[in-house]
C-alpha cells in the first residue's frame, strides 16, 4: 500500500489583483509530499515561491485569489472555513519565516509565546504548558532553557531566536512544517547549526517539511526533492539527484551554473610581486573603532588593532560573521566614521582626525557600493543625477559635459542611456546595485570599497553582477576592498582574503592559502560550514563538520 | 483545461515582461509625482473635497470687490457690506425681518433674489457678510498654514539632521510651546489684535501652531538620515545644506503636506472658536466666527443668520480634511487599492468571455 502524502496540492493557482487585472503568481502547480521527507521550492524572487507557501493555509493578502487543491492529512484547506483553517494552522501546518526577530512578538517572553501556541490547540493547564514550552526549548539546544524561557526575543542571539520559533512551530508536532527561507538571516555557522537541528527533528518526530529558500548549497543539504519554479511556473521538478546531477530544463542549469562554488575558481595572480610592492593605496595601521556610549549603553569597541594593507590593482575580500566589525571597517576606511586609535592612510594621505576639507579631497580618491539598493539611491533622484552627483560637486564636469559623462558611466556598467532619466523604484535590485557602482567609479577612484553589493541580489543577477565588476577592475585597474559574508563570492572575486570575528582580524593572506589551507580554527569553521551546492560532496562536509565539532 | 486558456494567455505576458512582471506593471515609467496624483484622483472624496474647496474660494473670491493697492476689481454681487437697503417684511414667517429671498424650487420662483442669505438687524446684505467673513476665513487658514508650515519644516529639519545638543534645545522649545494653552494667548493677543487686524492674529495662531509639524518633519530626518543614500551623497562630497535640501526634505515632503493640510482645517476652527469668544476677529470687521456669535440669540427666531456662516465653515473645514486624507493615502508607498466586490465580479465576467 502506497503511504498517504501529508500534503497534497493539485493544479494550484494564486492570482493577484493588480491595477484591474489578475496576475498569475502561481501557475499549475502540483506536489506531493510524504511524512518524514523534505521538498524544497527553489526559484529567484517573484518566482511565487513564499506565495505557495502562505496560500497553502490562505494567509495570502485579500487581494489574491486561489484555485486548485489543497490537501493536508486528507483534508481539503482551500475554501475551508475559517474556523477549521485556525485549527490546522500551527497544529498540523507550522511556519518558520525568514526574519525571526519580526515574527516573534517584541513584548511577549518566547515561553509565552509557546505556551499561547500549546493552550490554543490543546485543553493544557498553564503549568502543563510551561512544562512542555521547556521541553520544546530543551530540545532545539537554546542554553539554559530555565532562564531562556523567560526572556524576550530582542535578548537572544539571531540562531536562538530561530530556533524558539523553530520550538514553537513544533509545540504541537505538525504533520507539516513550511519554512521559508528559514536560514537566510543568518551567518553560516549558525545557518549549519539551525539546518542539523531541523534534520535532526524532522527524523524525531516524522514531519514533512516544505523548504523554501533560493540558496542552492542549502537545498542540497536538505532536500530529498526539489521543486524549481521561474516566474510561478514549475519549470522542473525531480528528486536531488535529478536536478543536482541532470538539470534538464534550461532555467535549472542556468539557475545551477550562477551559484558561485567555494574553490572552484581559478587561480589569479597578484597583480604585483610579492618581493616589490608598490605603495600602498590603503593602508590601516593599528585601527581601534568604537562606538561610543550612548546613555546607559557603554561604548563598543567595534574593531580592534585592525591592521590591513591593499594595493593597487588588487581586491581584497574582507569576510566575516555579522557583528564582526566588517562594515565598520569599510565606513571608516572612507571616513564615515571615526577612528579612535591608529590610522587609515588613503593613498598616502592620513584619514584619521583629517577636517572636512581634507576628507572631501580624499573621498575623490574612493568610491563605494552600498549593501542595500533599495536604501543606497535616492528615491526622489533621477539615476542620471546620482550618478552625476560626485563629478557635479567635484566641479569636474556641468552641464552638457556632465550629461555626456553620465552617459558614459551608464554605458560601462551596461545600463541603457535612456534609463537616466529613471528613478530607482523603476529598477530592478541588480540594475540598481549597477548604478550604485557607475556612482562610485565616476571619479575615476583608486580605491573602491564594495560593502556586501550582492547580498540582496538572486543568485544569476549576482553572477553577471560580479562579471562586471571583475570587468571594470579588469578595465580600470582600481583597488578594491570587497566586504562579504559569501565565501564562495569572495573566492570568484579577491586576490587576498581577511577574515574578522569579533572586530579582530583572525587571518589574512592568499585566497587559496585561506581556503585551501586555513590556519585559524575560526576560519577552519567558517570555510566547513559553507553548505556546497552539490548534494553529495555536501553529505561529506556535513560529516566532516560534524566530526570537527565533536 | 478550458479554464486556464486566459491564463495561459497572461503568462506568456508574464514571461515576456521578464523579470518581476508584476512589480513592474505596478511601476510602469511613472515619475514619484504621477503615482501620487495617480493614487489621489483615485481617493473620490479627496477629489470631490478639491473640486468643492475650489469653487468655494472662487465664489467667494469673486463675489464681493477685490482691492489690491489702488486697483479694485469689481465682484459681481451688487450690495457691499458697507451698504444698508431696506429691510424685507413681507412674506418672513413669525413677523421676523430680513429673510432670505433665495428659493430652490424648479416649478416656482427659482431664483437668488435681492437678497439670498437674507438681511442682519438694520438691512445688511447677509449674503455680502458671509461671503466677507468667509475671505477672512479663508485668509486666515492659509496664513496659518504658511506660518507654521514653514516655522515647523524649519526647525523640525534643523533638529532631526544635527541631532544631539541641537535637537535637544529645540525640542524643549517645542515642550515649551505645546504647553502654552493656544486660546488663553491668542485671547491675549487677540484683544490687541482687534486693533492690528486679523491678518497679524493669523501670524501669531501660525506661530504657535507648527509644534507637531516640526516633530514630524524631525522623526522623519531621523530616519531618513540613517539611509545608506546620504551617506553616499556624503562620500560624493556633498555640504550639510545640500544633504538636507536636496536629499532628505524631498523625501519628507508628502509627510509635510498632509500635516500642513490637517493644521489648515484645524486653523479655520481655532479662528472660528476665537471670534465666538470674541477675540478673533472684532466688529466692524467680519469673519465667520464673528457672525455666528453676533447672531446667537436670534436662532431661535431667524435661524439662517445661523445657517450660513455655518455652512461655509462645516464645508470648508470638511473639505480640507479630506484633500487632507487624501494626500496622506497617495503618499503612503503602502496603501494599495482596495479590491471591492465590483472588481471581483468584473475579474469573474473576463474569465468567461475568455472562455
Amino acid at each position: 500500500m502506497v503511504e498517504k502524502n501529508v500534503l497534497e496540492i493539485t493544479d494550484f493557482n494564486v492570482d493577484f489583483w493588480v491595477d484591474g487585472v489578475w496576475y498569475p503568481a502561481v501557475i499549475d502547480m502540483n506536489l506531493g509530499l510524504a511524512a518524514g521527507k523534505v521538498t524544497a521550492i527553489v526559484g529567484e524572487s517573484g518566482s511565487g515561491k513564499s506565495t505557495t507557501a502562505l496560500g497553502l493555509m490562505s494567509l495570502l493578502a485579500s487581494n489574491a485569489r486561489m484555485q486548485g487543491s489543497v490537501v493536508v492529512k486528507g483534508e481539503e484547506m482551500l475554501n475551508a472555513k475559517s474556523s477549521r483553517l485556525r485549527e490546522f494552522r500551527g497544529k498540523e501546518v507550522a511556519y518558520i519565516f525568514q526574519e525571526p526577530m519580526t515574527a516573534l512578538n517584541p513584548l511577549f517572553t518566547i515561553g509565552y509565546q509557546i505556551v499561547e501556541t500549546l493552550r490554543n490547540h490543546f485543553e493544557m493547564g498553564p503549568k502543563e504548558a510551561h512544562a512542555r514550552a521547556l521541553e520544546l526549548i530543551t530540545m532545539v539546544d537554546i542554553p539554559n532553557p530555565e532562564q531562556s524561557i523567560l526572556k524576550y526575543p530582542h535578548q537572544l542571539s539571531g540562531g536562538q531566536r530561530q530556533r524558539a520559533m523553530i520550538a514553537q512551530a513544533l509545540a504541537c508536532d505538525p504533520a507539516l512544517l513550511v519554512a521559508d527561507e528559514p536560514t537566510t538571516a543568518l551567518d553560516v555557522t549558525v545557518q549549519a547549526e539551525i539546518l542539523d537541528l531541523m534534520r535532526g527533528l524532522k527524523d524525531k518526530l516524522n514531519s514533512a517539511i516544505l523548504l523554501i529558500t533560493h540558496d542552492m548549497g542549502v537545498v542540497a543539504d536538505m532536500a530529498d526533492e526539489i521543486l524549481v519554479m521561474k516566474d510561478g511556473i514549475t519549470v522542473e521538478k525531480g528528486t536531488a539527484d535529478q536536478i543536482f546531477n541532470k538539470p534538464q530544463h534550461p532555467y535549472t542549469q542556468q539557475l545551477l551554473g550562477s551559484v558561485p562554488k567555494l574553490g572552484s575558481s581559478k587561480k589569479r595572480e597578484l597583480p604585483y610581486k610579492e618581493s616589490a610592492k608598490p605603495a600602498p593605496v590603503l593602508k590601516l595601521t593599528d585601527v581601534t573603532i568604537e562606538y561610543p556610549k550612548r546613555g546607559r549603553q557603554p561604548a563598543f569597541t567595534a574593531v580592534k588593532n585592525f591592521s590591513l594593507e591593499i594595493y593597487p590593482g588588487e581586491i581584497v575580500g574582507l569576510v566575516g560573521e555579522s557583528g564582526s566589525g566588517k562594515t565598520t571597517v569599510g565606513r571608516a576606511s572612507i571616513g564615515l566614521l571615526p577612528v579612535k586609535a591608529g590610522s587609515i592612510e588613503i593613498v598616502g594621505k592620513e584619514i584619521a582626525g583629517a577636517d572636512s576639507k581634507q576628507l572631501s579631497a580624499i573621498r575623490r580618491h574612493t568610491g563605494i557600493v552600498f549593501q542595500d539598493p533599495a536604501s543606497s539611491l535616492n528615491p526622489r533622484l533621477p539615476i542620471g543625477e546620482s550618478i552625476g552627483e560626485p563629478l557635479f560637486l567635484a566641479g569636474l564636469a556641468k552641464g552638457a559635459e556632465l550629461a555626456h559623462k553620465v552617459e558614459e558611466l551608464l554605458d560601462q556598467v551596461e545600463l541603457p542611456r535612456s534609463y537616466r532619466n529613471r528613478y530607482p523604484h523603476e529598477l530592478s535590485g541588480g540594475q540598481r546595485q549597477r548604478v550604485g557602482i557607475a556612482r562610485a567609479l565616476a571619479l575615476t577612484p583608486d580605491l573602491l570599497i564594495a560593502d556586501e553589493p550582492t547580498s540582496a541580489l538572486d543568485v544569476s543577477v549576482q553572477a553577471r553582477f560580479l562579471e562586471l565588476l571583475q570587468e571594470l577592475q579588469g578595465k580600470l585597474n582600481f583597488a578594491c576592498l570587497f566586504i562579504s559574508h559569501d565565501l564562495a563570492v569572495v573566492d570568484i572575486l579577491s586576490h587576498r582574503i581577511a577574515v574578522m570575528q569579533n572586530g579582530l582580524l583572525v587571518e589574512v593572506g592568499d585566497r587559496d592559502q585561506i581556503l585551501k589551507n586555513p590556519q585559524n580554527d575560526y576560519t577552519k569553521r567558517l570555510i566547513s560550514a559553507v553548505p556546497v551546492p552539490d548534494p553529495k560532496e555536501q553529505k561529506i562536509r556535513r560529516e566532516a563538520r560534524l566530526a570537527l565539532k565533536k | 483545461m478550458k479554464l486556464f486558456g486566459r491564463k495561459e494567455k497572461a503568462t506568456g505576458e508574464i514571461l515576456a515582461g521578464g523579470e518581476n512582471a508584476i512589480a513592474n506593471k505596478e511601476v510602469e515609467g511613472l515619475s514619484q509625482g504621477q503615482i501620487v496624483r495617480r493614487r489621489f484622483f483615485r481617493h473620490r472624496a479627496a477629489v470631490i473635497a478639491l473640486v468643492a474647496l475650489s469653487s468655494i474660494i472662487l465664489f467667494v473670491l469673486t463675489s464681493l470687490d477685490t482691492k489690491i493697492g489702488p486697483i479694485r476689481i469689481p465682484g459681481w454681487w451688487k450690495w457691499t457690506v458697507e451698504d444698508i437697503p431696506e429691510l424685507r417684511f413681507e412674506d418672513c414667517p413669525g413677523g421676523t425681518t430680513g429673510c432670505p429671498t433665495l428659493s430652490l424650487n424648479p416649478t416656482g420662483d427659482f431664483g437668488m433674489g435681492n437678497h439670498p442669505f437674507g438681511q442682519d438687524d438694520i438691512g445688511r446684505d447677509y449674503f455680502a457678510l458671509v461671503m466677507n467673513g468667509a475671505r477672512r476665513s479663508l485668509m486666515i487658514m492659509f496664513v496659518i498654514g504658511a506660518v507654521s508650515g514653514f516655522i515647523g519644516v524649519v526647525v523640525g529639519s534643523i533638529s532631526g539632521f544635527y541631532g544631539k545638543r541641537v535637537d535637544a534645545v529645540l525640542m524643549r522649545l517645542v515642550d515649551f510651546i505645546q504647553t502654552v494653552p493656544t486660546i488663553i494667548i491668542a485671547a491675549v493677543i487677540g484683544k490687541a489684535a482687534g486693533r492690528v487686524g486679523p491678518f497679524f492674529l493669523a501670524l501669531f495662531l501660525g506661530i504657535l501652531g507648527w509644534t507637531g509639524l516640526a516633530r514630524l518633519v524631525r522623526a522623519q530626518f531621523l530616519s531618513l538620515r540613517e539611509m545608506e543614500f546620504v551617506d553616499a551623497a556624503r562620500v560624493a562630497g556633498a555640504s550639510n545644506i545640500r544633504i538636507a535640501f536636496k536629499h532628505i526634505l524631498p523625501n519628507a515632503v508628502g509627510q509635510i503636506i498632509v500635516s500642513v493640510t490637517l493644521i489648515m482645517a484645524g486653523a479655520i476652527l481655532t479662528e472660528t472658536a476665537l471670534s465666538y469668544l470674541g477675540f478673533g476677529v472684532v466688529a466692524p470687521d467680519v469673519s465667520l466666527g464673528l457672525l455666528i456669535s453676533q447672531y446667537e440669540s436670534s436662532f431661535t427666531t431667524r435661524p439662517w443668520l445661523f445657517w450660513w456662516p455655518g455652512f461655509f465653515i462645516i464645508s470648508i473645514a470638511l473639505c480640507v480634511n479630506f484633500i487632507g486624507d487624501g494626500l496622506r493615502d497617495a503618499f503612503d508607498p503602502r496603501q494599495r487599492r482596495r479590491i471591492t466586490k465590483k472588481d471581483r465580479l468584473q475579474a469573474k465576467l473576463q474569465i468567461k468571455a475568455g472562455e
